[in-house]
């Protein structure tokens, strides 16, 4: 443990100790100098009577993952987590997916905050709007938008893609005849340059390595 | 006390696709059938159901009349020719659906639901004042369309409307299809409509000359049992009444047929 120490810092309350992490480094510095103090220079803290602990994590954004290293790292013998919180007020719409279900009929309009996964058909007149991503798991028969907040890396994925039109940012496409007529993949559509693009959607991946977490095999 | 009726609106969205043609020869087959079915037109300043009924000739107050108060409202309804059981109550030729509000015509059509088994409400066409007007008082709708794009859109519109007008179960009546267009593909099939549409299917109506020439004559349609239309409208009654009917044999084998039975889970 040779790194600075200071990305740790121990406070005690009234209710329990609060842990404040430095939101500037790696994650992973913040669990090896936890480790360190827990085990070693506040080896005292582990003793004693019942403590919660409440995590401030500052401006950090954690995945499940390493919300669940944070809990596995604190929670022993007498400490127990109450709360792990980062003081973000709006965290950022496209790092999460929305998941609707229903039928968007003609003369109707969706519209979305974020990414959203719509279960369900989007008919011609029908429109789906998102300023993120949008995945249709149903028949995208209407109109979708995504990123029509100007959010260019936006894709639309439809199980059936059959659209009146696609926009993604401010690209407007009227779909080929051949799109999504004769295979049963589904499909999603992405902007390559000024140009829209559609492809099967195993190559989601390739083209937007950053639209969702990728699986990589055990 | 009888148990109230139910009222049902036929709707579309789309002019032209026969609204009054179903709502005439639905609510005639209902009589048909013994029910004491009262009809209503609310497509005032365009109204035609008179016509159809060929009871145009005997109205003397209207639908605005009863609103506004110039008349009770068994003195404006009109029995019918052929069938003890069966009125009309006509819309106002000369005002516009301005004159009446959707609450006026809720009180009316709640006020029919007590003394008749089935209400049927006749739509206008469009999505405005007359369509919220026609919906207020119904506790069901039927959606007719024809296998057209422009049709089975307004359709989609007209669902997406009701629901929001708290009826999310409509039914819909397929009309005017012809089985060999559908088979060469020059026509929006059954299953691509209900696909689209995804409500329940209560009928699919063929299109039949004979509907033209009943409707000029002021004739329903049904009360001819040769026209293949004539079965179509009965057994779509029948179904209201809760039987189950299969759908209509369109041609001599399998097909569009077993495609529909499928959907109904029949087949």
């Amino acid at each position: 443990m040779a790194r600075n120490q200071h990305h740790v810092t121990i406070k005690g309350r009234r209710d329990g100790l609060v842990f404040v992490l430095d939101d500037r480094c790696p994650f992973s510095d913040l669990l090896g100098e936890l480790e360190f103090k827990l085990e070693k220079s506040h080896n005292k803290l582990l003793t004693g009577p019942l403590m919660h602990v409440h995590v401030q994590l500052g401006k950090r954004q954690i995945t499940e993952a390493e919300r669940e290293a944070l809990h596995n790292m604190i929670n022993r013998r007498n400490l127990v987590v109450q709360k792990i919180e980062s003081d973000v007020a709006e965290p950022d719409p496209h790092s999460t997916h929305k998941v609707l279900t229903g039928i968007v009929r003609s003369g109707q309009v969706l519209r979305h905050v974020g990414n959203l996964i719509f279960i369900g058909d989007v008919n011609p007149g029908g429109t789906i709007q998102a300023s993120g991503d949008i995945y249709v798991l149903g028949a995208l028969r209407g109109v979708a938008h995504a990123g029509d907040a100007g959010r260019r890396e936006s894709v639309i994925a439809a199980s059936y893609m059959k659209p009146t039109q696609l926009r993604i940012a401010d690209v407007i496409s009227r779909p080929p005849e051949e799109w999504g007529t004769s295979d049963t993949a589904m499909m999603f559509a992405y902007l390559e340059g000024e140009r829209m693009e559609v492809e099967k959607i195993v190559h989601l991946p390739r083209h937007r390595p950053n639209a969702v977490e990728i699986y990589k095999g055990e | 006390m009888r148990p109230l009726g139910e009222a049902i609106v036929i709707t579309s969205g789309k002019g032209g696709v026969g609204k009054t043609t179903s709502s005439a020869n639905i609510g005639t087959a209902l009589a048909l059938l013994g029910k004491k079915v009262c009809m209503v037109d609310t497509d005032i300043g365009l109204r035609n159901l008179d016509v159809v009924m060929g009871l145009e000739n005997r109205i003397i107050y209207d639908l605005v009349d009863v609103v506004e108060e110039r008349c009770r409202l068994e003195q404006a309804l009109v029995k019918d020719k052929r069938f003890d059981e069966l009125y009309l109550l006509p819309a106002a030729q000369t005002k516009d659906k301005h004159a009446v509000e959707p609450e006026d015509v809720k009180k009316i059509v709640d006020m029919l639901k007590k003394r008749y088994d089935y209400v049927i409400i006749d739509c206008p066409a469009g999505i405005e004042q007359g369509f919220r007007n026609a919906v207020a008082g119904a506790d069901q709708a039927i959606v007719v369309t024809t296998p057209e794009y422009a049709a089975v859109r307004d359709a989609d519109r007209i669902i997406g409307l009701l629901a929001k007008e708290g009826i999310h179960t409509p039914k819909l009546v397929i009309n005017r299809t012809r089985i060999n267009m559908m088979k060469s593909g020059d026509m929006l099939d059954i299953d691509e409509i209900c696909q689209v549409l995804a409500i329940d299917l209560l009928g699919i109506v063929p299109d039949d000359e004979y509907v033209i020439k009943a409707a000029n004559a002021g004739e329903p349609t049904v009360m001819n049992p040769s026209s293949k239309a004539a079965i179509a409208y009965r057994n779509i009654a029948r179904r209201i009444l809760g039987d189950s009917v299969p759908l209509m044999a369109m041609e001599e084998k399998g097909g569009i047929l077993s495609k529909v039975k499928k959907l109904f889970g029949i087949g």
